[in-house]
């Protein structure tokens, strides 16, 4: 009887636990769904090439324009500012990391990278009103410093992180004997690390990149609290943007559902999803790349 | 010669495309103890898991044949795996105690086989007995298992197997990991445990196979090459592969 | 000598780059911490707003923040842990399991804004729980599913499968060697991980924007139908679009403070755990 019992037990959870999982898989696909049914809705009226390739933005006026592109260009000027701001500065702290710190010290900057990817987003975005804006406004001599810059500032801070932590484990990941070699030719450390390591590590630094590029793109809070809020095609820095997320994030609040304007956001939104998946899977695949690397 | 108690029916097993072990066929008496020997690599391990289907689970295992105990065909459909190996317990060859304490690491297998509660310390205090660990463990035995040192583990192990009352015992060499003294010990261990079960043992330990094995199987690159008595095996072997192996000559 | 300075010169950038990093932390701290406390103060965490919002305190945000974060934790753990319990204990390698675990590891890229918009169109209209407490959880558990998916089945991993083997060959079914062995094994990883994934979930604003957090509620019931106050919403609203955000800024500053000090507790206390297991294994 006892017997019987725990054979129903075995079939039943094994059934059990296979349908969680399938279940959890299949969240992305329900969220593509999602996001295709409500952007078909959209497409019915507006054509795509429309809406990826005109500037003007203004759901609410008549006639309506629903063109996306200074938000697209808005949102890769704030990520590719962001990247010169945390791809130098990660992968130099990623190398310090991996090449020159000592355990103890070690132990005190890795909990502290924890700690700045622990910090909300909205608290960041705060500061960037609070602090960076300021600070811009006096050097610009504007009358604030809510601009793509700020923006740029602050997303490099939230995706640095991520490019530090990736990028360390891909240069820890390289065999030391590649490095004695170079130092058997006579080369400094320094050479070493730059014409060795750092190379046979690009595709985890790459990788990294990718998975802060991601991070930057994706980020809603912070732009939209710390770039200015306007839609419209950003000659430098320092002009206010708005990107993607923020649009999102600021005119779903207020449309009426199931309108035009409720499915265009929809649209941004599956152009950013589409964005950020092609990015991250990219990332994946150099991540993937390393590791079958750190088993050799 | 009687029925044996646990026996290997053309077995063959492939780890993806390496066959590992090739058409074995091999019978082990009841209250007995045999020793499994060869170089690394020949498959005894191997040969051994497969007695109570420790391979099910391990991606890329084919395995073609039947082993049977008593009659019963281990492989066979209708079987439950659970209970197959409740009456074949396993020894490893790390000790791999549960992160329970002493007293629950036995405690646990005669719980999930349905033991009633009150026959359970019996059982538990017995198995510790005969495991000679009683005497050293029965102050403490509600202390967190990873405490015990290496030979002690290994022991409480052995303990865990035997008081389920199983059939047969594999032991996938029980020794490698240890000292000569706590070695001493559980081979004392297993001669006193032959009057109750059968016994597989893989080893590597020449002296070890000679001093605990009633008989011994010489395997080689998957084959069993021969198989006799232990005195027969290390002293008048039939075949050259054989004799030259016990003798040192390679492995 | 010419050398040798040069080499100081490329390890100081190296040290340069390191410090930059450090030093955003310490901005950041030190100007939450030095500004936001001033206007800190008992009455601050035990009141609730008053004189539309510029004085008073923001329990509701608190208790609202509390319990979105339990909704999330109870909503997603379980179905996160059974989930990485399939594919690290029952999943063979298949094309079907590499799908699903490429499809949660880009779960994990996608923006939480977008997370937004699926917890909208699903929770909100389409099983009509309208904008909730409820709603909002809801979204928050499946943004974090895919961090305590992979953070338990890195724990799961880290079980050896000695121990597996130990248990089956005692006659253990699969699903009580899981059970008994395994899950107990790697749970300070598994609730570890949950509570990271939990601390990040409750400093999300953009997922709760359109799924139930509200600016100000007279008389809040804190029942699972009804809209909330959170702390990272209070504070993107007091910064941005209080009418008069200069007067609110350091009721802005020490909500962000508080906000800090939930999450980085939340942090400590994974931490914690996990040191401390380490330390057990370390002696065991």
């Amino acid at each position: 009887m006892k017997l019987v019992s725990r054979k129903h037990t075995e079939k039943f959870t094994a059934r059990f636990f296979k349908a969680c999982g399938f279940g959890a898989g299949s969240v992305l696909i329900a969220l593509s769904l999602m996001l295709v049914w409500n952007a078909a809705a959209f497409f019915i009226h507006v054509k795509p090439y429309d809406f990826v390739s005109k500037t003007q933005w203004d759901p609410t006026g008549s006639p309506s324009a629903y063109g996306m592109l200074s938000m697209l260009i808005s949102t890769m000027l704030v990520a590719v500012g962001a990247m010169l701001i945390a791809i130098p500065l990660g992968i130099g702290t990623a190398a310090f990391l991996a090449e020159y710190a000592g355990r103890k010290l070690k132990n005190m900057l890795k909990p502290a990278i924890e700690m700045l990817a622990a910090i909300p987003s909205v608290a960041i975005g705060f500061l960037g009103i609070v602090v960076i804006s300021p600070g811009l406004a006096g050097l610009t001599g504007r009358s604030n410093g809510l601009n793509a810059l700020n923006g740029a500032i602050l997303l490099s801070v939230m995706a640095l992180p991520t490019i530090i932590t990736v990028a360390q484990d891909a240069i820890d990941g390289i065999p030391i004997s590649y490095k004695e070699a170079s130092f058997g030719i006579g080369a400094s450390r320094w050479q070493t690390l730059t014409q060795v390591t750092i190379p046979a590590a690009a595709p985890g630094i790459l990788a990294a990149i990718m998975l802060g590029v991601g991070r930057a793109i994706g980020e809603t809070m912070t732009v939209l609290m710390a770039t200015g809020n306007a839609i419209a095609l950003p000659h430098g820095f320092f002009d206010a943007v708005r990107t993607m997320t923020a649009t999102i994030a600021i005119e779903m609040g207020e449309v009426p559902f199931q309108t035009t304007h409720y499915y265009a956001l929809f649209s941004v939104a599956i152009l950013l999803f589409i964005i950020t998946l092609v990015i991250n899977m990219i990332g994946e695949y150099f991540v993937g790349r390393f590791k079958k690397f750190e088993i050799r | 010669m009687q029925q044996p108690k646990l026996s290997a029916r053309g077995i063959s097993l492939w780890f993806g495309e390496k066959q590992v072990l090739k058409d074995i066929d091999i019978g082990f008496q009841d209250r007995q103890i045999t020793a499994l020997i060869g170089p690394s690599g020949c498959g005894k391990s191997t040969l051994l898991r497969c007695f109570n289907r420790m391979h099910d689970r391990t991606p890329g295992v084919r395995l073609s044949g039947h082993c049977y105990l008593d009659q019963e065909d281990i492989y066979a459909k209708s079987v439950f795996v659970a209970a197959i190996r409740r009456r074949i317990g396993m020894v490893f060859q790390k000790a791999n105690p549960f992160a329970k304490s002493i007293y629950e690491n036995i405690n646990y297998g005669l719980k999930i086989n349905g033991v009633q509660e009150n026959q359970r310390h019996e059982l538990i205090v017995q198995s510790l007995k005969e495991s000679f660990l009683w005497d050293e463990v029965q102050h403490e035995l509600h202390k967190p298992a990873a405490q015990l040192s290496g030979g002690q583990q290994q022991r409480l192990c052995i303990a865990r197997a035997v008081a389920l009352r199983p059939e047969v015992i594999l032991m996938d060499e029980p020794c490698s990991a240890l000292d000569p003294l706590s070695t001493a010990k559980i081979e004392e261990l297993i001669k006193n445990l032959k009057a109750d079960y059968t016994i597989v043992i893989v080893t590597h330990n020449m002296q070890q196979a000679q001093r605990i094995a009633d008989n011994t199987v010489f395997m080689y690159m998957g084959r069993i090459i021969e198989a006799d008595t232990t005195p027969n095996i290390f002293n008048n072997a039939t075949n050259e592969l054989t004799s030259s192996y016990v003798h040192g000559k390679f492995g | 000598m010419k050398r040798k300075l040069l080499e100081y010169l490329e390890w100081g950038s190296l040290l340069m780059s390191t410090t930059a990093v450090c030093f955003f932390l310490v901005v950041i701290l030190w100007d939450l911490a030095s500004k936001g406390a001033g206007s800190l103060s008992w009455d601050f965490v035990s009141r609730f707003p008053e004189n539309g919002m510029t004085s008073g305190g923001i329990l509701p945000a608190i208790i609202g923040t509390v319990m979105l974060t339990v909704i999330t934790a109870i909503t997603a753990a379980p179905f996160g842990i059974c989930c990485a319990i399939y594919l690290h204990e029952y999943a063979p390698d298949t094309p079907v399991t590499r799908l699903i675990r490429a499809s949660i590891r880009n779960l994990a890229g996608v923006p939480s804004v977008i997370f937004g918009l699926f917890g909208l169109a699903c929770f909100v209209q389409a099983l009509h729980l309208g904008t909730s407490l409820l709603s909002a959880g809801l979204t928050l558990g499946l943004l974090s599913l895919p961090y305590i998916i992979v953070t338990s089945e890195e724990a799961l991993h880290r079980v050896p499968v000695s121990i597996r083997e130990g248990a089956w060959a005692l006659g253990a079914t699969h699903f009580e060697m899981v059970r008994d062995i395994v899950v107990p094994s790697a749970l300070p990883g598994i609730i570890t991980g949950i509570i990271l994934a939990v601390s990040r979930a409750a400093g999300e604003t953009a997922p709760i924007l359109f799924t139930g957090a509200a600016y100000y509620i007279n008389n809040p019931s804190f029942s699972l139908d009804q809209e909330f106050m959170a702390l990272p919403y209070h504070l993107y609203m007091l910064s941005t679009q209080h009418q008069s955000v200069d007067l609110v800024r350091p009721l802005a500053y020490s909500t962000a403070l508080v906000l800090i000090i939930v999450v980085l507790l939340l942090n400590l206390t994974a931490f914690y755990i996990r040191y401390k297991s380490s330390k057990d294994h370390a002696t065991a």
